[in-house]
């Protein structure tokens, strides 16, 4: 399958690429990994008047720890990048990655790439809502720091304007209260999550819970935040039939979807057993 | 409208002009005729078409040739030294991890790429790294095995198999 034709322009700045899709007025797209958007190119789903490739922008890639002890990740580290980096030490994204795709597709396919993309079932996507990430954006008008929870706005879409370049997505610093985990229900032969819930516990001094942030892909027309699993996780003891009674509510409020793969009761059944399951995980971490 | 590109491939440096819509693996098989790289489904899932960009493992239908400007790929006819099969090529050979064969350069692209990270895989890493790349009839038994006896070869010095005819 060969994609329609379109021009191309490799980005030798991140002005450049900013100035270009400035220009472009939403027929110019971004290419980072091309993980997502040459199967679309190719399969005719989706097309472009042009691609600026920013594959080389080097400022946009690798992982570096801010001076507040906040995790700075390029918009153009890969999954293997990620993987290698000290982002691994959060468990929920540890747990996630391997679950990408496959290698080939890891070695390729960028943050930024995940994080715009905006598919429905992205996995990053999740463990970037329990973990509270920001995402920085620029564009010829400035920068600006969209918080992860109301970035994503529908299936593929974005709070993010046309015009913007996601540079770098911003973890929080690792805390010693903390314990994060990932448990997702892939389809077999996509790999993609049917169910996946991203966990992160926060734990009291004499072990009860004092909060979490719980968010589910796959699941709904977008990531979401879990909150009602998150209220009902703070203040509860750790015992087994408390984290699942908290774990029931993983789709309240959500507009479940059902496909061939999973009808949406099966869906929803799921989405309590994965979220308590990551739940669980991430307890255990903290002994 | 084409874009002149420069690149090595196999460790030669190559120079073409391409259509920017133009895949790599259609360069890699039409523009400069090598042909061991195969297309299993052109849609990103069974890894038939798997070559290292840079030392990486990658999906060539799922990548521009203009993504590879000067880049080092390697295909599965720059993996032996001269007649000599590399660790795995011979593994494959001895374990009898191919039957129709359409699949085993994209297998073994990416086997090697597992061993240039993890000198000594469990079965479970082994299955794991494949996970992209799909094999229709040898069963993915013999493959594991034949990745599992590379990384035993090289592991040992890299005693590797001259070809016999
Ligand atoms: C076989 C296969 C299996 C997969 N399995 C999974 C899976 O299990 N789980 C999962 O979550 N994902 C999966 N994916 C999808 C993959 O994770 C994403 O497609 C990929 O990470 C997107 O990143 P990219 O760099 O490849 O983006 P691209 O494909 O290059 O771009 C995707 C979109 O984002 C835009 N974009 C890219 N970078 C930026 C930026 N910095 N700022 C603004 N916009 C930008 C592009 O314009 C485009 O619209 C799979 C993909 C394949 C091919
Ligand atoms: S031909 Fe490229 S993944 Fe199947
Ligand atoms: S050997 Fe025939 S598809 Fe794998």
């Amino acid at each position: 399958m060969i994609p329609a034709a379109f021009d191309y322009q490799r980005s030798a700045t991140l002005d450049d690429a900013l100035k270009a899709i400035a220009d472009g007025g939403g027929t110019v797209k971004l290419l980072a990994g091309g993980q997502s958007l040459l199967p679309l190119l190719k399969l005719r789903l989706g097309s472009a008047d042009r691609l600026v490739d920013i594959g080389r922008l080097g400022e946009l890639k690798g992982v570096r720890r801010l001076p507040d002890g906040r995790l700075a990740i390029g918009a153009m580290t890969t999954y293997s990048e990620l993987a290698a980096s000290s982002a691994r030490h959060y468990g929920v994204v540890a747990d996630a990655l391997p679950t990408i795709g496959d290698v080939q597709v890891r070695n390729r396919g960028t943050v930024g790439g995940a994080v715009a993309h905006a598919d429905p079932a992205s996995d990053l996507a999740a463990c970037f809502l329990a973990l509270d990430a920001e995402i920085v954006a620029r564009s010829v008008r400035g920068e600006r720091t969209i918080p992860v929870d109301g970035f994503f706005t529908g299936p593929f879409s974005t709070a993010l304007a046309t015009d913007e370049l996601i540079t770098e997505v911003r973890l929080p610093g690792p805390r010693d209260d903390a314990g994060s985990a990932y448990a997702s229900l892939e389809q077999p032969a996509s790999g993609y999550a049917m169910v996946g819930a991203a966990v992160v516990v926060f734990v009291a001094g004499d072990g009860s819970i004092e909060g979490a942030n719980v968010a589910l892909t796959g699941v709904g027309p977008h990531p979401y935040r879990a909150r009602a699993v998150e209220a009902a996780l703070a203040g509860s003891d750790r015992s087994a039939a408390s984290l699942a009674a908290a774990a029931a509510h993983a789709t309240d409020g959500i507009d479940v979807v059902g496909d061939i793969h999973a009808g949406r009761e099966y869906r929803t059944a799921m989405a309590a057993v994965y979220t308590r399951r990551a739940i669980e995980a991430a307890l255990a971490r903290l002994g | 409208m084409s874009e002149h590109i420069t690149f090595v491939v196999n460790g030669i440096p190559r120079e073409l002009d391409v259509e920017p819509r133009r895949l790599l693996v259609q360069a890699l098989r039409e523009d400069l005729d090598l042909t061991g790289t195969h297309v299993g489904c052109d849609t990103s899932q069974c890894g038939a078409c798997t070559v290292h960009v840079d030392g990486m493992a990658v999906k060539s239908c799922t990548m521009l040739a203009v993504q590879a400007e000067g880049s080092e790929v390697r295909t599965i006819e720059g993996l032996a030294d001269g007649d000599t099969l590399h660790p795995l090529q011979a593994a494959f050979w001895e374990k009898h991890g191919l039957q129709c064969g359409f699949c085993t350069p994209g297998m073994i692209m990416t086997a090697a790429d597992l061993l240039a990270r993890n000198a000594d895989p469990s079965d479970d890493e082994i299955r794991h790294a494949i996970d992209g790349n799909i094999c229709r009839c040898t069963g993915y038994q013999n493959i594991v095995a034949a990745v599992r006896e590379a990384a035993r070869v090289i592991r040992s010095g890299g005693a590797t198999v001259a070809a016999q005819g």
